[in-house]
Formats: C-alpha cells, structure tokens, sequence
C-alpha cells in the first residue's frame, strides 16, 4: 500500500485503527523513509498506539502521545505541534479516537491538515463490529465523524476482522459489505486487510497486516 | 448461536442486558466501563427502554431501588469509587429483597487510585457492600462472551432470589475487545407480570405492596433475616460455578479469576510445557464462593497459589474454603499493575522447587 505524506486513520472504536496503524507506521519506516506516528485517540484510556513506544523506538518511527496517554490522569490534553512536523518532510501517521467523539480531537487540526494537500483520511471499517454490521450504519457514522472532526474522508480500508478469531472465511465474507460501504459513500476502497494466508485472491487493494494489538495472554 | 460479532467489554455488558429485558438502566460516567452507559444511550432509545444518566452514583442506585421496588428489570453500572457511593443503596435493595444488577469494572484504588485494571474490589464486592446481615450474588467473567452470559445469568438469579446480583469484572475486560454471540431472540422488555410483590399499582384489586427495610419490633426484624439467610443456604448449595483446568493430577493449583485467570491459564500452559504439573481453578460465582468445588479441585496438590490484582483478598476465602489442608500462597501486582504470565510463573517453579 502507498501512504499519502499525512495518513489520518478515523472509524468506529474497535474497527482495528492502531492495528492499521502500526502496520502502516512499520511498512512506511521499512521503506526508509522518515515517519511520526501521533496518537490522537482521547477516548480509549488504554489500548492505544501509545502501547507500541518500545516496538516503533527500535525501528526509528517517533511517537507522539496525548500528554497523558497511558497515565492515571483521565484528561484530554493535547500539546502536539502538527504543522512544524508535517514542516519536517517525512510522513505522518495520525491514529484518531474513535467515532465522532474520538474525532473531535482532530477538529482542532482541521485547519492546518486542509492546508496541506498529500493526504488521505482514511474511515476503517470492519464488518463484525456490532452496531456497524449494515454498510448504511458504518456509512452512516462516517458522515458524522467528518461532521465532527471537519474533514472529510478519503477512501475506505477494509479491516473486517474477529481478533484472535479471524480466518480467510472471516475477510471473504467482507468483501460485499466493503463494497457496499464504498459504494454508499462514494469513496474508493484503499485497503483490504488481512494477515498472511487469511487474504481472498478477489480482495480489492489487498494489504498484508501482522496482528501487533494482542492480549497480555496472546503475547 | 448466531453470527459472533467482535465487541468491547463494557459494550457486551450493556447489550446483554438489553437482551435479558432491562428495561431502564440508570448511571454515572467514570472510566473505565463509561462505554457501558454510552452504549445504552444510544440503544435504550430504539428498543423501547429507559436510559437515564443521573446527578450522582447515588442517585443512580437510588433510582434502581425504585425502579426494582415496580418489578421491572434494571441495573446500574460503576467502577470502584463509584461503586463506594452506591454502597447504602445496596443495602436497602438487600434490606428490600428486590432484584437488580449492578456491574462493577474495577480500577485502582483507594480514593481515586488510577484508571488502569484492578480486582482491588474483592472484599468490598462479596464482604461489605453496604451496612447490615446480607449477602449479594457476585458473578466474575473472564472473556467477553462470558461476560454477556454472566449478565442475562445475574438478572435470573436476581429474580429468582429477589437480591442484587453483581457482575465483577476489571478494566482490561471492560476494554478489551474479543468475538461475542447473541442468540437471534427479539429483544423484550421485562414487566412486573410474575412478580406479586412488585408495587407498581394495584387498582383497587389487590391488597397493597409495600417496599421497606425498616422494621419496627427488632424480633421481626431478626426474622425477616433469619429468612434471608435461609435463602443463602439454598444458594450457597445450589448456585456455585467453577471451571478447573488440568487440576485431577495437579501439583500445584493456581487459584484466579476474572482476567487473571486467563494470564494464570497462560502460566500453567507454559508449566505444563516443561513438565511442571500444575492446574487453574477460576471460581466464577465469587458469592457464593465454590467451596466444594475447590476442595475437588485441589484434591491432588500439595500447593495452592492465588494470584490477583491487588494485595490479596481472595487468597482469605481460599484458605477458608480448604480449610488450609495444603498451604496457600499469594502472587499479585496492584495499584493498576497487571501481573505477567511469566511472573506467575516463575512463582510457580518457586513452590515446586520449595517442595522438593
């Protein structure tokens, strides 16, 4: 998959945003080139992109957090300077809270992000999320998230998966709906997520993802 | 079972109460199981049922012992602090015999304490919630289809014992996010129709219902209680849950619940591996507590090991329940601190080689 010099990742909590993110922040460092990861979330108090700090240290990818990410302190603040980062030349990977709420954080940044032209908002959708099974509701809180963050979407990444659970069926049988949601939003399907083995040989945009989001027990 | 769909902890939670008929959820926001009640705001509208986000955890547990006092279905939903609050509205829905559920997502403490997961809440949970001689039924899930199972499981018992059931679970269940199933039922909200004692108006057509936990002679009043616990004893005998894995030939059996038992299963699968003979229990009624159950399960051991996320209160019951007929020790992190596989597991070779 190529990435856009600004990558901004939205979609419904739990779709599997820092999943794709960090897929995406590994390949772009692999390729050599320069990549910041900001982890936008304000909602999730944990499980976030802030989790991989060791894992993106060691391959050179910088990390910046919301000041208290991770801490025992529940506030939503945010000091990080995107215009003098996207100044910097290198990519940028932005992992965004989820739903409208989560999106919220990134409207404080709409300004700058619109100025800034090699981008792509990417909405994250999985087919097994409970209340985003129908390709109407998931189209749905796209227009919802763009409402509240004051951007608008690019192009769709299909990251249907079951967690630990996930097998080639679980992608196969997310394809119509990837394309259904496409088709209702009118944005292009950029990805169609999978790990090694697990990718159906029709999928659109096939990109191969390593599962790095994982229970203490899975690890 | 019906298509599994990949939800949140907390999301389960709420859903399978929906599911199980509840009809009016009251609440307060505090991380981290606030997503249970973000979730009912938006689903209680489209189903025919209440959502209401009250002033305080007070509040909250207040407007459930009404709620339960008319028959209906209800729950609230907190984490440890907040819990704290609702404690004497607990004990009046004891002291009522009304049914209701109550979740607890535990975090850190005391005061404040953090937001990260914890199961610092034993003893307040199954020992002191609230004044007075009561118990309340206490359920601990350890994945998320099991913590929708424990849910619809709570609001039966509740009914059938007319008294507060908890579901107890911790902040890295309520976050996390695994494959659940719902059976493909039409959701249907709960009412007053097998419940007599239900006051929710009477038309002139039967006698009067009064709800109360106020008796004036103390004689009535140690009655009513010896009543209660009657009840307990056909719980205590009737409604204890367990699942034991590799105990029937175990040295060593470790003692969790919750998300520590999967952290202490993945310790004693690595045991296992190397030839070390040890086995998890994981009580999963925590009142009543599985005594016998236990007892079964450490028949061949000659050590116990209980591991959780605080400084050690289950480890009491354990030692209780065995009678200390084999010694028990005590393996935990705290304060927000998960305990590690391979920390228990190094405990573990610790009392093998103590052994030999």
């Amino acid at each position: 998959m190529e990435f856009a010099r600004l990558t901004i990742v939205t979609g419904h909590y739990g779709a599997g945003k820092t999943n794709f993110c960090v897929n995406a922040a590994l390949d772009i460092a692999a390729s050599g080139r320069e990549c910041t990861v900001i982890d936008l979330d304000i909602v999730n108090p944990y499980f976030r992109t802030a989790d991989f700090g060791e894992l993106f240290a060691e391959k050179g990818i910088k990390l910046l957090n919301p000041v208290y990410a991770n801490t025992n302190l529940d506030i939503p603040s945010l000091n990080i300077p995107l215009e003098s980062i996207l100044a910097g030349g290198g990519h940028v990977v932005i992992d965004v809270g989820g739903d409208d709420e989560g999106a919220k954080a990134l409207g404080r940044y709409s300004e700058i992000i619109r100025g800034f032209a090699d981008r792509e908002m990417l909405y994250v959708i999985n087919r097994y999320r409970y209340l985003t099974k129908e390709a109407a509701d998931a189209a749905v809180l796209m227009r919802e998230i763009e409402l509240s963050s004051q951007l608008v979407c690019t192009g769709i990444v299909n990251n249907s998966s079951l967690g630990a659970e996930t097998a080639s069926d679980t992608v196969r049988e997310s394809l119509a709906f990837a394309e259904e949601v496409s088709k209702l939003t009118g944005l292009p399907i950029r990805a169609t997520c999978a790990a090694e083995g697990c990718m159906p040989e029709n999928a659109p945009e096939p990109y191969i993802v390593r599962r790095y989001v994982r229970n203490l027990w899975e690890r | 079972m019906a298509e599994k769909s990949l939800m949140k902890g907390n999301e389960a939670l709420a859903e399978a109460a929906l599911r199980a008929g509840c009809k009016c959820f009251f609440g307060y926001p505090i991380t981290p199981q606030t997503e249970i009640a973000a979730y009912l705001s938006k689903r209680m509208p489209k189903v025919g049922g209440v959502f209401l986000q009250a002033e305080s955890e007070v509040a909250a547990i207040n407007m459930v012992y009404g709620c339960a006092g008319s028959g209906i279905r209800c729950m609230t939903s907190s984490s440890s602090p907040g819990i704290s609050l609702k404690s004497e509205g607990i004990s009046y829905i004891a002291g009522a015999d009304l049914p209701c559920v109550i979740i607890d997502v535990m975090r850190g403490g005391p005061g404040l304490g953090g937001i990260q997961p914890s199961q610092a809440d034993y003893y307040q949970i199954t020992k002191g919630v609230g004044h007075g001689d009561y118990h309340i039924i206490v359920l601990a899930p350890s994945t998320v289809q099991e913590m929708a199972d424990c849910v619809t499981k709570a609001f039966d018992l509740a009914d059938k014992y007319r008294m507060p059931a908890v579901v107890l679970a911790d902040g890295l269940l309520g976050q996390m996010m695994e494959p659940v199933a719902f059976d493909d039922a039409e959701i249907v909200m709960s009412d007053a129709s097998e419940k007599p004692w239900a006051a929710n108006g009477h038309g002139n057509k039967r006698k009067h219902n009064i709800i109360n936990s106020l008796y004036l002679q103390a004689p009535e009043l140690e009655q009513t209680i010896r009543d209660r616990y009657e009840r307990y004893k056909k719980i205590e005998a009737e409604e204890t849950r367990a699942v034991a894995d590799y105990c029937d030939d175990a040295e060593i059996v470790v003692v969790a619940y919750g998300s520590t038992a999967r952290l202490a299963k993945s310790a004693v699968d690595e045991a296992r591996k190397q030839g070390i003979k040890a086995g998890v229990f994981r009580p999963v009624t925590l009142y009543p507590f599985p005594v016998k159950e236990l007892n079964e399960a450490v028949k061949s051991a000659k050590k116990v090991l209980t591991v959780e996320m605080s400084m050690g209160q289950m480890v009491d019951d354990v030692k209780l329940a065995i009678n200390c007929s084999r010694p028990v020790e005590f393996f935990g992190r705290t304060g927000g601190v998960i305990p590690a596989p391979n920390e228990i597991l190094t405990k573990i070779k610790e009392m093998i080689g103590g052994n030999e």
